[in-house]
């Protein structure tokens, strides 16, 4: 039974660079990197060390505390550096890549027959499981959990972010693979969520043996938190499973050949890339082979993910495991002055939800914000501008409150079982006292792990 | 100015907030967002704060020329409304000037203080209470009777709480209360509502001249027992006319008397979202609403008052727009904010007709809304609770 959900609440906020719809290739980086800290809360136990070879899909580092959970290197080639932190926390492992991939054999299956334990086995010995999160917390799903139902958004909502039908347009027979992988894990349904005022590509309305859902509004409605709160919520004591659209693609490619090919494209966006495009490149690729000679002049961020909620990386980073998406955006390191470009400035060039400025005027204008706080960190004071933005039945003051005066019987009346940091990334958007709502709330996330789960 | 930042092992380290107050006043700071969303909101708390204001300067402007005009009338001299504007303009400045100034200067001298003390930057919040506390009290308040109320306020409604958005009650609010119970011949009665009355000598008044505000005023005019409501309540409307009061040409608190000019700064606080129009409505729904009941009665005048002459009158506009949207002290949730502004508007206008003793009843009511609003809260917060629960248990069945 599929469901038609419109909501109401929700902002989108429009900026300059969308990606021009052209696939091209990226120039193969020399390096590519796997970063423990894209999966929240794991501790890695190296498999490797500095001089190894690997091929791609070799076991590089597993899940310290449930070593069945593996991480794969993406490409062929030779273990450059261990790249080591405050407390010697692991960052990165970096891979000096090979001219060409090899592929370690991990032998491929039909998932169209396969029993669900073929699947998990298959899925954890290949590197394959990470793609998999789990609602609560928000972090790689646990193979031992039985999920309640599994969650796949088929379009994504934030600025800039790339359009799906656009880049898994042909890829109909992988993402189906993918598809029926994923349908083994879990007695529930899969559920596929479309947006509801566009025509969604085949590979998505031709999806056979999931429930298609379709979800009309504006950002959050594009993250599969909005749409897991409005299908089916998550209550205390029950999990449900997220995999990104495009991963789902590569398990059923990987799972189909064999071969780890964790090829994706990704769109390179914002205000200070000089050509906004799609590029084909593989997860962990180096920021400065996506972006070669395409940034403007400047000082810039470069942005792995997107603007909301994606993570800093220096042009000498890599992009995050998760992300198919990165964004350039100007600095917003100087001060203002109050009567120009500051508080008591006519705002020009500034967007608020508010019509304070007078950036109401031009409904359609796309900006190029920096990344100013625009104002200092204050106590929360205005009441009600969050819920504008959050399209949850969750008080998101309360519960952010609740997180920081850290009361877990609040936080699990409140609604934190149902809530990732991504949701409220809105929420923090609009905050007059800019308070960083995003790390609050996974702060409050890992005391409930910790204590709950 | 960067220059002049304290250093932290300077002997002015401690002056570190003053500056940064002083700084970020004139530079939004280069500061920017380390992760989580990167592009935030245009909008911060000196903009909010900033409109604020800016809604509240047609009420102190015209509170300062109706200062003017209510200084006259007594002697006979005042002739129409808008006769010697430059007189009656020149007279408001110099009453109402001192006030907005003592008030600011304490005030901000407190914050100050308390920020150098506990090593916090300096909170916008009271460049809203320095400009509301000027326009709720009568333009003769004495300046150092200011000064006390507004360093009461300060310290005991907001610093013990923790500063800026830990308050419970509304900072101007508490300092008209502390001189209401202060200095009650200040606030209340006859001789305090036009400015320079108490001073003038009794001869130079026109015959019949009694000082009292409108709504002081309706308790005192005498009639025969029996239809004394009813008949009072005509005389009423002879005197002061449903318009006089709309445009504020009646005595009052300074900011508080023309209903127009708090309606533009209304529009202003609405169209750009800054104040709640759930609040503002429910506040004026509940004030109507108690007004139309009221009229059953015959106890006293204030029951025969027509329910939309309530909301022109008196403090009780004031109140809906400024007073009781403070978000902070308000409720937080959307569906609290109905309730609290509809009980706040009913309790205001039961205060004025019930009591007849104490016909401005919009101060107290908010103020005991302010401390009810966390409960409202709580059950509202406590549905939304409950519905989660309820959503659980048909699956554990």
């Amino acid at each position: 039974m599929s469901r038609t959900i419109k909501l109401r609440k929700g902002l989108d906020i429009k900026l300059i660079g969308e990606a021009d719809k052209v696939k091209s290739n990226a120039e193969r980086s020399s390096v590519f990197a796997v970063k423990p800290p894209d999966f929240h809360g794991l501790v890695p136990k190296m498999a490797v060390k500095v001089g190894d070879k690997v091929q791609a899909g070799s076991v590089i580092f597993a899940n310290k505390y449930k070593e069945d959970v593996k991480f794969a290197s993406p490409v062929s080639g030779e273990i450059a550096e261990i790249v080591r932190g405050e407390k010697r926390r692991i960052l990165a492992v970096t891979i000096k890549a090979d001219a060409e991939n090899s592929y370690a054999d991990l032998g491929g299956i039909d998932t169209a027959g396969a029993s669900a334990a073929d699947i998990k086995a298959k899925m954890l010995a290949s590197g394959l499981w990470p793609f998999i999160k789990m609602r609560p917390i928000d972090i790689v799903a646990n193979p031992d959990d039985e999920p309640k139902a599994i969650f796949i958004s088929a379009f994504d909502s934030a600025p800039l972010a790339p359009d799906y039908d656009f880049v898994l347009h042909g890829e109909n027979e992988a993402f189906q693979a993918g598809l029926n992988a994923l349908a083994t894990l879990t007695k529930g349904q899969v559920h596929l969520t479309m947006r509801g005022t566009s025509n969604p590509d085949a590979v998505f309305t031709g999806a056979k043996g999931v429930q298609q859902n379709k979800i009309s509004g504006k950002h959050p409605v594009g993250n599969v938190g909005t749409q897991i709160h409005h299908i089916d919520p998550v209550n205390k004591g029950e999990v449900v499973w997220t995999v990104n659209a495009q991963d789902v693609a590569i398990i059923g490619r990987v799972l189909t050949s064999g071969k780890f090919d964790t090829s994706k494209v990704i769109a390179v966006t914002g205000s200070e890339v000089k050509s906004p495009k799609y590029i084909k490149t593989q997860i962990g690729t180096s920021m400065a082979d996506v972006l070669t000679d395409n940034v403007k002049e400047g000082n810039v961020r470069h942005i792995s993910g997107n603007v909301l909620s994606g993570e800093k990386v220096e042009l000498d980073g890599f992009l995050g495991y998760y992300d198919s998406h990165v964004t350039v955006i100007p600095e917003g390191d100087e001060p203002k002055f109050m009567l120009t470009k500051g508080w008591m400035g006519p705002g020009i060039g500034k967007f608020s939800i508010n019509r304070s400025y007078f950036n109401w005027l031009m409904p359609n204008k796309k900006y190029a914000l920096d990344t100013n706080l625009n104002g200092e960190v204050r106590n929360f004071v205005v009441t009600g501008e969050m819920e504008k933005v959050f399209p949850f039945d969750i008080y998101p003051m309360h519960l952010t409150k609740a997180v920081m005066y850290n009361d877990i019987d609040l936080m699990e009346n409140l609604g934190i079982y149902e809530v990732a940091p991504e949701d409220f990334a809105l929420c923090e958007f609009v905050c007059t006292s800019k308070v960083n709502i995003q790390e609050t709330i996974r702060e409050g996330l890992d005391v409930i792990y910790e204590e709950c789960m | 100015m960067r220059k002049m930042e304290p250093q932290h092992d300077s002997k002015w380290a401690k002056f570190h907030p003053v500056w940064d107050g002083f700084y970020t006043f004139l530079f939004t700071p280069g500061e920017t967002t380390k992760r989580g969303s990167h592009i935030r909101d245009g909008i911060d708390l000196k903009r909010t704060m900033f409109m604020v204001v800016t809604a509240l300067i047609p009420c102190l402007l015209f509170g300062i020329y109706n200062t003017g005009h209510w200084h006259m009338v007594p002697t006979g001299e005042a002739g129409a409304y808008m006769d010697h504007f430059g007189d009656k303009l020149i007279y408001g400045l110099i009453q109402v000037m001192p006030i907005v100034i003592v008030s600011y200067a304490v005030g901000l001298g407190v914050e100050f203080i308390f920020c150098i003390k506990n090593k916090h930057a300096i909170q916008e919040g009271f460049l809203v209470s320095g400009m509301l506390i000027p326009l709720i009290i009568p333009a003769d308040t004495p300046l150092w009777m200011v000064a006390f109320a507004t360093i009461f306020a300060v310290v005991l409604g907001k610093e013990v709480f923790g500063g800026t958005g830990m308050n419970i009650v509304n900072i101007a609010l508490t300092a008209r209360a502390f001189l209401f119970f202060g200095y009650p011949t200040m606030m209340s009665g006859d001789k305090v509502w036009m400015s320079g009355l108490s001073d003038t000598p009794k001869d130079q008044l026109t015959d019949g001249f009694s000082g009292a505000t409108p709504l002081g005023e309706l308790a005192s005019f005498v009639g025969p027992k029996a239809d004394w409501a009813l008949q009072s309540g005509e005389a009423f409307a002879a005197k002061w006319p449903i318009m006089d009061s709309f445009w504020g040409f009646i005595p009052g608190s300074v900011g508080e008397t023309s209903v127009a000019a708090i309606l533009i700064g209304a529009a202003l606080l609405l169209y750009t979202g800054i104040a709640s129009w759930r609040i503002m409505l429910s506040f004026v729904a509940g004030g109507f609403v108690v007004g139309l009941l009221a009229n059953l009665g015959f106890d006293n005048p204030y029951y025969q008052m027509e329910a939309v002459n309530h909301l022109v009158i008196g403090g009780f506009a004031f109140g809906a727009v400024f007073m009781i949207t403070d978000p902070v002290t308000a409720a937080q949730t959307n569906t609290g904010k109905f309730i609290y502004g509809f009980l706040g508007g009913g309790l205001a206008i039961c205060v004025r007709v019930y009591n007849g003793a104490y016909p401005e009843g919009v101060m107290m009511a908010i103020l005991f809304m302010n401390v009810m609003a966390p409960m409202i809260d709580h059950y509202v917060v406590g549905a939304n609770i409950k519905r989660r629960n309820k959503r659980l248990k048909p699956k554990a069945a």
